[in-house]
């Protein structure tokens, strides 16, 4: 029996998802017996009298806003400023999709470092130091990377991350300049994975994503409760979630049931979308064929922030889809490079290839009436198009080189614009 | 040379803190059929009533995952590494 202090904050202990067993509040992510996910469970009771809209609009706009919903005992000690990302009126994008109502919430421009993934590290990694690591360390395909770097080093944490060896050059850069140990393992990010609960059952070290996850995947519903508020606190109809682990997708629904739960939003029904590339859909491939399992795949696409083979949350994924009538597509890389160019082309959001599915998977399920043209949908974007420049070098074009003169630059309009140039 | 199995942290209560148990050679299932004989109450933790490996539970052989093998009937030969790893992990 755990006590229900205020030592702990809003937390009460953890708590396994399958079986129940409750667990004390520690960097431990696995059930002893069945093996399943331990899971943060909270004194909603407590939560009520505590946060209200009011309290909300009056701190400052990041993700702690919602303070009592995330799981740490004290204040936050690392990433303070993270969150409250852009909710954008996607009006052109919508009549190019055939949607009568689109927003784009933008993690492209999180703070620090351009991905959803700046949430989640701010949880663990402040709640890494509650419990007095000093050493934090992760398995990623690049995003996870750069915001544990980032975060680690503005905290002054020893940091060790853990990557493929072939990812994009925008994302190894952007977790070697903050000085972290970067370790490229010759092999895709299951057998990152693999190694990454290894060595976190030999040493002591805050992984954020193995024995941290119970309290990094928390850090996710923070986009969910940000879309609900800027929305003006309502619950989108139709919300469209890229998938890697899955987890993202099963903590927006998360954020949706706690708010709606607390009473900061009517109890409207919710569909949530989940999207893949085709060449790493094990879960909407299980979602298609109405299977609530899946199977493992070996990935192969330019989404490699994507690219999980063995889906960690496939299971709950396809459970909350099945769960709120949301369905599952997956796209092409020719698919998912269209995707980013209709983003850019129509709202100025330059977004990773994770971006590019989650565009391209929405105008499949707009045009299947899977999201009804008269409806209003939320698309996620997680991370930021100048970290994957390597998928797109080569597919948008080349810029027209000419002298510093007038009449070549005229020449070339006539050209291509004629009607541009004066009579 | 046996086969070496690596034990997950949740179940080295049940090893004594053991992290590398070594077994005969012979299959996936086998394997864990000589670890309950040893360390009684592990093979619940690892498989299901129809002898499945659960859900949130990977195991690999020599690196590779027995779902791209032959699962259970993975045929284990003297030499090989075993690791059981919790599924929930990463992303």
């Amino acid at each position: 029996m755990f006590v229900m202090s205020n030592s702990n904050g809003f937390m009460k202990a953890l708590k396994c998802r399958e079986c129940g067993h409750e667990y004390p509040l520690a960097a431990t992510h696995v059930c002893e017996f069945d093996f399943g996910p331990l899971e943060v469970a909270y004194d909603y009771e407590r939560i009520a009298k505590s946060l209200t809209r009011d309290v909300i609009c009056s701190r400052p706009q990041t993700m702690w806003r919602y303070r009592e919903l995330l799981p740490i005992a004290g204040e936050p000690t690392v990433g303070r400023q993270v969150g409250y990302t852009p909710l954008v009126r996607a009006d052109r994008l919508a009549k190019r999709l055939g949607i009568r109502e689109l927003w784009i919430k933008n993690d492209a421009v999180n703070y620090p470092t351009l991905s959803f993934k700046d949430r989640v590290v701010s949880v663990a990694l402040s709640r890494s130091v509650e419990l007095g690591f000093r050493t934090v360390a992760c398995a990623s395909t690049g995003n996870l990377a750069n915001s544990v770097a980032a975060n680690a080093a503005a905290a002054g944490l020893q940091c060790f991350v853990f990557i493929p060896h072939d990812l994009e050059q925008g994302k190894v850069l952007n977790s070697l300049i903050y000085g972290a140990s970067v370790i490229g393992i010759r092999g895709h990010y299951d057998e990152v994975n693999r190694l990454c609960a290894e060595i976190a059952g030999k040493y002591p070290w805050a992984f954020v994503n193995v024995n941290m996850r119970p309290y990094y995947a928390e850090g996710s519903k923070s986009m969910g409760f940000e879309i609900q508020e800027q929305l003006g606190w309502r619950i989108p109809e139709h919300t469209v979630v890229c998938m890697a682990s899955g987890s993202l997708l099963t903590k927006i629904h998360k954020s949706y049931q706690e708010f709606s739960k607390l009473g900061l939003v009517p109890e409207t029904p919710w569909k949530i979308h989940g999207a893949q590339a085709t060449g790493c859909n094990p879960i909407t491939q299980a979602q298609k064929a109405g299977l609530d399992f899946f199977k493992p795949q070996r990935p192969n696409t330019i989404a490699k922030s994507l690219a999980i083979g063995t889906p960690a949350d496939g299971f709950y994924a396809l459970r909350v889809m099945k769960e709120t009538g949301g369905s599952g597509d997956d796209v092409t890389d020719d698919e998912i490079r269209e995707g980013i160019r209709l983003l850019a082309e129509c709202e100025g959001i330059f977004a990773e290839t994770a971006g590019g599915v989650t565009v391209g998977v929405a105008k499949k399920l707009i045009a299947a009436g899977k999201i009804p043209s008269g409806s209003s949908a939320v698309l996620c974007i997680t991370g930021n198009g100048l970290k994957t420049l390597d998928a797109v070098v080569g597919h948008v074009g080349e810029p027209r080189d000419i002298k510093p003169s007038l009449r070549e630059f005229e020449a070339l309009l006539a050209r291509e614009n004629p009607k541009l140039v004066p009579a | 040379m046996p086969v070496t199995i690596r034990i997950p942290t949740p179940l080295r209560k049940l090893t004594q803190d053991q992290e590398l148990v070594q077994v005969a050679p012979g299959t996936v299932g086998s394997a864990i059929a000589e670890l309950q004989s040893r360390f009684p109450g592990i093979q619940e933790r690892l498989v299901d009533d129809v002898g499945q490996v659960r859900r949130f539970v990977n195991v690999y052989v020599n690196e590779e995952d027995i779902r791209f093998l032959q699962n259970n009937d993975t045929p284990l030969k003297d030499g090989d590494d075993v690791s059981i790893i919790p599924a929930i992990a990463g992303g």
